[in-house]
């Protein structure tokens, strides 16, 4: 085509090369959100840290801290697909006592090895999704109906199942969210070797994937962050994994195992919803479900998916959470859902669907660990527990909605 | 007409929205007890300037004075307005579906006493206004229940309880049919006798030249002229098209010459039904093809079945029940998902960008690939380095204004908007291009681009087809027009020799043939 004139040389700004938008001021007030949500999460780290007198980041608790919150990672990255796609995920608490009864129960009465148990749990929780998927996509009813009437329906099944516990599950099974990787290196004087390396080589892949990207995007002539902020956030991120791989290496086990498994969906779900089409899918139908559809989106079948998904996240919470407790309990996962969505919240992920980001919402989920290991080790009654939670979930919210307002007015 | 003191007088009325200037000086005066039409081309101003008189547009938002029956008004909110008994009545009607007819009449006017609403009241009265507008449903029935004529007199009942005395009607009659048309324009003139002033704004003539007393032309933001239509020369609909059109054609449009090559997509006895009520045929046994090179653009009222036609070709993206065939290049091809209808190179750009088109969240650039992001990827995983280059390229061949493809589509103007629909398509590297309404709510400067963009497009060997309802656009770039009424296609002229005058006479033939 022909209609590149000489106006479009004088009008659009020239790109230069590595443009960097603004300055640093400029860089942060457009990240806020992200930001803000990490300086949150630190402020919480930092205030509890002071109240329980330094107790929060003793190594062991920190080790605690993430098997005991296991379960709300795992979810909140399922539940933030289901939101960006424009859905909820009121079963997924249910789910986990429905699955985690079936998972002990092939283990302790049919005496199926339990490698093979987490996996066929792991399935089953895929089959689940189907079952909500295919009500939510083809038949077309409101995923908060389905749902709501999946809750009910596992959480049923679940009590007839299990009745009120199933106990005395195989060694390994239990180990999946107790024990941590063996420390088969070795110690470097009280730090574990493996953590270490684990540790190292998250900070290496980190530094590399940055530079990496700023690359291409400065290749490509697009905007990038201030080449100052850039260095800073760098040096920042690793000092934070430095300061947390010490703690890890320096507590009773080392690695927890949960954060091996938490890690590896971290990085596979943000590279799905960043780089496939998939991803792509699922935002374009949350932002405009029309626009999708008249773009040549199946949608049905990207929803029947994100089910899917949420299911199969579902099963591998229901291993973690029975393996965690050692046993199964028909009251298992209550209120897990309502964790999984407020981490999502939490995290930034917009409540019409469209936006929202794996990485917000393990922040929002740690934010909500932190605020459950915090208060428990302050001894604080259980239902004080949830009230500073829900108002946390509120605070957070409400900043997002007062920022985008401040945002949208100044236009 | 013997000279009483205007009811309404508007001065130098000049409201700007950022960037363009959609009123510009406009004066406007009303007799009491008229019927006074206003017209123009869609874009000219005829709705800003009408929510300017009833307070949308709060006093202060624009320039100029507003005299209603001799005092200076500074309306704020709609409230104000109705205060004094002017009410609008919008294009898009603004009744609850599930609400009684009752409960919409009185809806933020409840007759109630202390917060507790009489229902015998309210039943009492709406059924009094139900007949005073010539309706003998129920008061309880609900609205989802009757038609769209009827929710219309609904509409209007709702105005007299509200004491009016100059009702706004903004094109009331575009989604009626003729029999519900006639009966609106027979009530109007009814309450015209009653004492009731109406500003009509409407696209049809003929409806014009039957029922005002008076019509404003409006081009361009700037009233052009005020005919008396009660005078000793009847004015005629061309008459009023001439102020509406006005200025020279030939400077609005691209000089074009089209390289017209072979067939690419013929559409055979296209029929298509309403997906709601599958018995009413939308559609009705439409043929038509394109050209390779040829723009052929389509004409018709509202609800003559333009856009569905188009979005049940696209895929079936409209509609049940839809029957025909499609032939690309000679060879009978099935569209029967939106994704077959983009790999067989059909590309719609649809006439609501901001609902259906764009994704407003979402930067130009993942726009600009959504269509065919597979183009782009392997094993499902986007490309993200070519993504950007391609969208690049189309920013710069679109000449897009932006700072870059990061940048939000909602953030951009309409007319650049229009450029990331457009570009979106051009991505998907159709053979057939359908415009919706291409250059709804874009400013003159920009539309002229789009047509440049269209015509390039055509050069470039696609065969484009345009929907437009304004009628000078589809002559000044169409190479070949079809006229659609009531679902059916009623005509087809070439570009050079079409006239307004004669696309409206089959935009309006009847089912039976005969003409208005």
């Amino acid at each position: 085509m022909n209609a590149v004139s000489e106006t479009e040389t004088k009008k659009a700004p020239a790109p230069a090369r590595g443009r960097d938008a603004g300055g640093i001021g400029a860089y942060l007030s457009r990240n806020l959100r992200q930001y803000g949500m990490m300086a949150a999460l630190l402020i919480i780290v930092g205030l509890f840290q002071v109240l329980t007198d330094n107790r929060l980041l003793l190594p062991n608790n920190v080790a605690s801290l993430i098997q005991q919150n296991a379960y709300v990672l795992i979810l909140a990255i399922g539940m933030v697909i289901v939101i960006v796609a424009g859905h909820i995920d009121l079963s997924v608490g249910s789910v986990v006592a429905f699955i985690g009864g079936v998972c002990a129960l092939m283990m302790s009465d049919w005496n199926i090895p339990w490698l093979v148990a987490v996996l066929l749990s792991i399935a089953l929780g895929g089959l689940v999704g189907c079952w909500q998927g295919f009500w939510v996509a083809y038949v077309g009813i409101p995923a908060f109906i389905v749902t709501l009437g999946g809750m009910l329906i596992f959480r049923g099944l679940a009590i007839v199942l299990v009745g009120t516990t199933v106990a005395g599950l195989p060694e390994g099974f239990n180990a999946i969210s107790n024990n941590s990787l063996p420390n088969s290196l070795g110690f470097m004087g009280q730090l574990d070797i493996v953590t270490v390396l684990i540790g190292i080589i998250t900070i290496v892949g980190l530094v590399v994937g940055q530079i990496r990207t700023r690359r291409t995007l400065i290749r490509h002539e697009l905007k990038t962050e201030p080449f100052g902020a850039f260095v800073v956030k760098t040096v920042l991120f690793s000092l934070l994994i430095t300061f947390f791989t010490y703690l890890l290496a320096k507590s009773a086990g080392g690695m927890p195992i949960v954060l091996v498994i938490i890690g590896v969906l971290v990085l596979v779900y943000s590279f799905i919803m960043a780089n496939t089409v998939f991803g792509r899918h699922v935002y374009a139908m949350g932002g405009n479900l029309p626009a999708a559809m008249l773009s040549g989106v199946k949608t049905k079948r990207v929803n029947f998916l994100v089910f899917v998904n949420m299911g199969l996240l579902t099963g591998v919470a229901a291993v973690v959470t029975t393996s965690r407790a050692g046993a199964a309990v028909a009251a298992a996962g209550q209120n897990f859902e309502l964790d999984a969505i407020a981490a999502a919240f939490i995290g930034g992920t917009a409540v019409t669907g469209g936006i929202g980001k794996v990485s917000g919402a393990m922040i929002g989920a740690l934010i909500m660990g932190v605020l459950n290991m915090g208060l428990s080790i302050m001894n604080v009654d259980a239902s004080w527990q949830q009230t500073i939670k829900g108002l946390v979930l509120l605070a957070a919210v409400a900043l997002d909605f007062l920022n985008k307002r401040r945002a949208g007015s100044s236009e | 007409m013997p000279t009483k003191a205007p009811i309404l007088e508007m001065r130098g009325i000049t409201k700007t929205f950022p960037g363009v200037k959609a009123l510009q000086d406009v004066t406007m005066t009303v007799a009491p007890g008229e019927v006074h039409a206003i017209c123009g081309e869609n874009g000219a101003g005829k709705s800003t300037l009408m929510k300017v008189l009833s307070g949308i547009y709060p006093h202060g938002n624009y320039e100029g004075e507003i005299f209603f029956e001799g005092e200076p008004c500074q309306f704020r909110s709609i409230r104000d307005s109705e205060a004094r008994g002017i009410v609008i009545i919008h294009q898009e009607l603004a009744l609850s579906p599930f609400l009684s007819i009752a409960e919409n009449i009185y809806l933020g006017n409840e007759r109630a006493t202390r917060g507790i609403i009489n229902w015998t009241k309210t039943n009492k009265l709406a059924s009094e206004l139900l007949a005073r507008v010539g309706l003998t449903e129920q008061p309880d029935t609900k609205i989802i229940d009757i038609g769209v004529g009827k929710q219309q007199l609904v509409e209007i009942a709702k105005a007299l309880s509200k004491k009016v005395k100059l009702l706004i009607l903004d094109e009331p009659t575009a989604a009626l049919n003729d029999e519900d048309s006639a009966h609106l324009l027979e009530l109007i003139r009814h309450l015209k006798g009653q004492g009731i002033t109406s500003i009509i704004i409407s696209h049809k003539l003929n409806e014009i030249a039957a029922i005002a007393d008076s019509t404003t032309i409006i081009r361009d933001g700037q009233t052009i002229e005020t005919l008396n239509m009660r005078g000793a020369e009847p004015v005629t609909e061309d008459r009023i098209i001439r102020g509406m059109v006005g200025r020279d054609m030939a400077h609005r449009f691209p000089e074009h010459t089209p390289t017209i090559g072979d067939e690419v997509l013929r559409i055979e006895d296209w029929t298509v039904h309403h997906p709601i009520h599958n018995h009413r045929a939308v559609v009705e046994n439409a043929s038509l093809h394109v050209r390779s090179g040829e723009i052929v653009g389509i004409a018709g009222l509202m609800g003559a079945g333009r856009t569905e036609l188009a979005m049940s070709v696209f895929g079936g993206s409209y509609g049940t029940g839809i029957t025909g065939r499609i032939f690309l290049h000679g060879q009978q091809i099935s569209v029967r998902s939106v994704s077959e209808a983009i790999s067989n190179g059909i590309a719609y750009a649809t006439e609501d960008r901001k609902h259906f088109g764009l994704n407003l969240i979402e930067d130009i650039k993942r726009n600009t690939t959504a269509a065919k992001l597979s183009s782009i990827s392997r094993l499902g995983v986007v490309d993200s380095a070519a993504e950007v280059t391609h969208a690049e390229r189309l920013r710069k061949e679109m000449r897009t204004k932006a700072e870059s493809v990061d940048v939000p589509a909602g953030k951009l103007s309409g007319g650049n908007q229009q450029k990331v629909v457009l570009s979106k398509w051009l991505f998907s590297e159709p053979e057939v291009l359908i415009l919706d309404e291409p250059t709804r709510g874009i400013d003159v400067g920009a539309k002229f681009e789009i047509y440049q963009i269209i015509n390039t497009l055509a050069d470039a060997g696609k065969a484009v087809i345009v929907i437009s309802s304004e009628l000078p656009e589809l002559i000044g770039i169409c190479d070949r027009i079809y006229a659609m009424s009531q679902g059916r296609i009623t005509g087809e002229i070439p570009g050079r020799e079409a006239t307004q005058e004669a696309l409206m006479r089959y935009m309006t033939m009847e089912k039976n043939g005969a003409s208005v």
